[in-house]
C-alpha cells in the first residue's frame, strides 16, 4: 500500500506479522490441543504431557464413542433440530422481511410491526416466566421445545429487511408489469438476489440451533432426547455447581475422569461447524457489516 | 395484458401509486402482506410476548399448580425481600465488573487488531488471519468451557508452561481471585476477531489518496495511523461504544454458567446465573422472576438511551 521501506517500517512489518500470526494460532491452538488430547493415551493426558503433539497416538476414544448410543441419539436430535428449526425460521423470517421492507405507504402496518419487533428484541419476560410458558404449552420433552421456544431471532429479520430495501426498485416494478404477484416477486426475485444476506442469516440461525444447550437442559427430561450440546454439558462438565471443591478433591476428580474420551466428544461436536464454516464465511462479512455500517 | 399495463401506468400518474390500488386476483395486496407476516408474529407472540405476561409472577407468591392468574398477589413484597438480600448486591457487583471489563476490552482490542491487520500488505496472509480469528465466535461456550478447563486445568497447558519456570500448579477455574480475569480474557479471545469485522469494513472505506498524499509529505507509518486511520475510525468506535452500553448488566450467562463452580461463586456469580439457581434449582420462582424483571427493565432503559444517543450523534437507525 505504502512504498515506505525504511528500517523502522520493515521491523514494524515483521513484528506485526508475528503478533498477528500468534493471535491466529491462539485461535487454532485450543482446537488442535483438544484433538491431541483425544488421540493421546490416557496416561500421557493425566500426566499433563500432551502439549503440542499427541503422545501415544491411538483412536481408542473414538472407538469407544462408536459404541455409545446415547452420543449418537443426541447427534441425531441435534441434526433434526438444526434442519427443522433452520427451515422453519428462515421461512418465517423471509416472509416477514418482504412486507416489512416496504414503506409505510405500501404496507400500512409496517411501522407498527417494526416497533413491536424492536420491543421484543430489547425486552423479555426473563427466564422463569419463559420456562413456565413452555411448560404450559406442554412442550416439555418434545423436540418442538428445542425448535420453537427460542422464538424468532429478531435481529436477523432486520438484517434481511435492510438488504431487501437496498435492492433496486426497478426489479420489482418490472416484475409487476409482467403480472407477478407478491409471492412470485418474493421467491423469484428477492430471494435469489439476496443470497449473501440469506446465507449469513442461515449460518447464524443454524449455528445458534446447533450450539444451544440451555433449552435442552430446561425442557428435556429424557437423556435420549438431549441435543448434542446438552449431552456434552451433562457428561463433560462434571464440576457440579452446588458443591465446593478443595484443590485436592479437584485434582482427584480430574484424574478419575477420562479426559481423552471427553475431548473426543467435544471434537466430534465441532466437526459440522468446521466443515460448513469455510464455505459460508465468505458471505458473512457482507452480511454483518450491512446492518451496522449504513448508519 | 395491455389494458392492465395501461391501467397501472394510469394509476401511477394519478393520485395514488400503482401500489395502493394494485390487486392480485380479487384480494388486495395488503391482505397478502398480512398473510406473510402472520406466521412469524404468531411464533413471536407465543414465545416472546406470552412470557411477558408471566412477569406478574414477580408480584405474586407463585405456585405452578395455581398458575399465573390463580396465585396469591403479594405486591412488592418480593422486591423488598430481594433488596435485603446480600446475595443480590454481590451478584450486581460481579455483573457490573465482569460486564464492564468485557465491554471495554471488547471495544479496544478489536480496534487494535483491525488496525494491525490493516497494515498488512500481503493479502493472502491478511485473509487467512481474518478467517481463523472469526472461528471461536461460532463455537459454543459448552464446548469452549470444556476446552478451557483442559487448558487452564491442573494438568493443562498453562500449568505445564508455568511449571517450566518453577511455579506451583494453580487451579485457575477454582481460584476466586483470578476467575473474573479468566472470564473477561476468554470472552475477549472468543470475540475479538468477530468484533473487528465492523472496523475492518470502516477501514476499507478510507480514501487511499489520503495515505498517499501524507506519505509523499514524509509522514511515518505511525503518523499515518495516528492522523488518518484513527480519526477515520472514531465515528464507528463511538457508535459501537454507545450501542454496547446497553449490555452493562449482561455478564454473559452461557459463559459463566458453563465455566463457574461453587468455589468461585463469590466473584463469578452474575445476575443471570443467580436467577437460574434461585428459580430453577431452588424453585423460588417469584423471587427469581422478580430479579429477572429488574434486570430486563434496567437493560431496556439503558439500551433505549444508548440507541437514542446513537441515533442523535451517529445517525444510527435500527430500521
Amino acid at each position: 500500500m505504502i512504498k515506505n521501506k525504511s528500517l523502522g517500517s520493515r521491523i514494524f512489518m515483521v513484528v506485526n506479522g508475528i503478533i498477528l500470526s500468534l493471535l491466529a494460532l491462539s485461535c487454532l491452538y485450543p482446537l488442535w490441543y483438544t484433538f491431541c488430547i483425544s488421540v493421546s493415551s490416557k496416561e500421557a493426558v493425566d500426566a499433563g504431557q500432551v502439549l503440542l503433539f499427541p503422545i501415544g497416538f491411538n483412536f481408542g476414544s473414538y472407538k469407544l464413542i462408536m459404541r455409545d448410543s446415547a452420543f449418537f441419539s443426541s447427534v441425531m436430535v441435534s441434526l433434526k433440530r438444526v434442519v427443522l428449526g433452520t427451515l422453519l425460521s428462515m421461512t418465517c423470517m423471509i416472509l416477514m422481511a418482504y412486507p416489512l421492507s416496504k414503506t409505510k405507504r405500501h404496507f400500512k402496518a409496517r411501522n407498527i410491526c417494526m416497533w413491536i419487533l424492536v420491543f421484543v428484541m430489547l425486552f423479555n419476560g426473563g427466564t422463569i416466566p419463559w420456562y413456565m410458558t413452555v411448560r404450559y404449552y406442554g412442550l416439555i420433552d418434545t423436540i418442538w421445545s428445542l425448535i420453537l421456544s427460542g422464538s424468532l431471532p429478531v435481529f436477523n429479520i432486520f438484517l434481511i429487511v435492510s438488504f431487501f430495501r437496498q435492492l433496486p426498485s426497478d426489479l420489482e416494478e418490472a416484475a409487476i408489469m409482467d403480472g407477478a404477484g407478491p409471492w412470485t416477486i418474493l421467491w423469484r426475485i428477492f430471494v435469489p438476489c439476496s443470497i449473501p444476506v440469506l446465507a449469513t442469516v442461515c449460518l447464524f440461525v443454524s449455528v445458534g440451533y446447533w450450539n444451544e444447550y440451555f433449552q435442552g437442559l430446561l425442557f428435556i427430561n429424557t437423556p435420549a432426547n438431549y441435543p448434542l450440546q446438552t449431552y456434552i454439558k451433562q457428561i463433560v462438565v462434571k464440576i457440579a455447581a452446588d458443591v465446593s471443591y478443595t484443590t485436592e478433591q479437584y485434582q482427584e476428580m480430574t484424574q478419575n475422569s477420562n479426559r481423552a474420551l471427553d475431548a473426543a466428544k467435544v471434537f466430534i461436536s465441532m466437526i459440522p461447524m468446521l466443515m460448513v464454516y469455510p464455505f459460508i464465511q465468505r458471505y458473512f462479512v457482507t452480511g454483518i457489516t450491512l446492518g451496522a455500517v449504513k448508519g | 395484458m395491455r389494458r392492465e399495463k395501461e391501467e397501472i401506468l394510469h394509476q401511477e400518474n394519478g393520485r395514488g401509486s400503482k401500489w395502493d390500488r394494485q390487486k392480485t386476483g380479487k384480494v388486495s395486496l395488503q391482505f397478502h402482506y398480512w398473510l406473510m407476516v402472520i406466521p412469524g408474529f404468531v411464533w413471536i407472540f407465543l414465545f416472546s410476548v406470552v412470557p411477558m405476561v408471566g412477569i406478574i409472577m414477580a408480584f405474586e407468591d407463585f405456585s405452578p399448580s395455581k398458575g399465573w392468574f390463580g396465585s396469591e398477589w403479594v405486591g412488592l413484597e418480593n422486591f423488598e425481600y430481594l433488596w435485603r438480600l446480600s446475595d443480590a448486591r454481590r451478584v450486581l457487583k460481579n455483573t457490573l465488573i465482569i460486564a464492564g471489563g468485557k465491554l471495554i476490552l471488547n471495544l479496544v482490542i478489536p480496534i487494535i487488531f483491525a488496525i494491525l491487520l490493516n497494515e498488512v500488505a500481503n493479502l493472502r496472509f491478511k485473509k487467512t488471519v481474518q478467517t481463523i480469528v472469526y472461528l471461536p465466535h461460532f463455537i459454543s461456550w459448552v464446548i469452549l468451557a470444556n476446552i478451557m478447563s483442559n487448558i487452564f486445568g491442573y494438568q493443562g497447558v498453562v500449568n505445564a508452561v508455568l511449571g517450566l519456570f518453577g511455579t506451583e500448579p494453580v487451579v485457575f477455574m477454582g481460584e476466586p481471585d483470578m476467575f473474573r480475569q479468566l472470564l473477561i480474557g476468554t470472552d475477549v479471545w472468543k470475540e475479538f476477531g468477530y468484533g473487528a469485522v465492523i472496523y475492518l469494513a470502516a477501514l476499507t472505506s478510507i480514501d487511499p489518496n489520503l495515505y498517499e498524499a501524507a506519505s509523499i509529505d514524509g509522514a511515518s507509518r505511525w503518523k499515518l495511523i495516528r492522523y488518518i486511520t484513527l480519526p477515520s475510525l472514531i465515528p464507528t468506535v463511538v457508535l459501537m461504544g454507545t450501542l454496547s452500553l446497553g449490555s452493562i448488566l449482561n455478564g454473559g450467562f452461557d459463559q459463566v454458567f458453563n465455566m463457574y463452580n461453587a468455589s468461585v461463586y463469590s466473584t463469578a456469580d452474575i445476575i443471570d446465573t443467580w436467577v437460574y439457581r434461585i428459580g430453577l434449582v431452588n424453585v423460588q420462582y417469584s423471587l427469581a422472576s422478580c430479579a429477572g424483571l429488574l434486570k430486563s427493565v434496567v437493560s431496556l432503559i439503558l439500551i433505549s438511551i444508548s440507541y437514542f444517543l446513537a441515533h442523535k450523534f451517529a445517525d444510527y437507525r435500527i430500521f
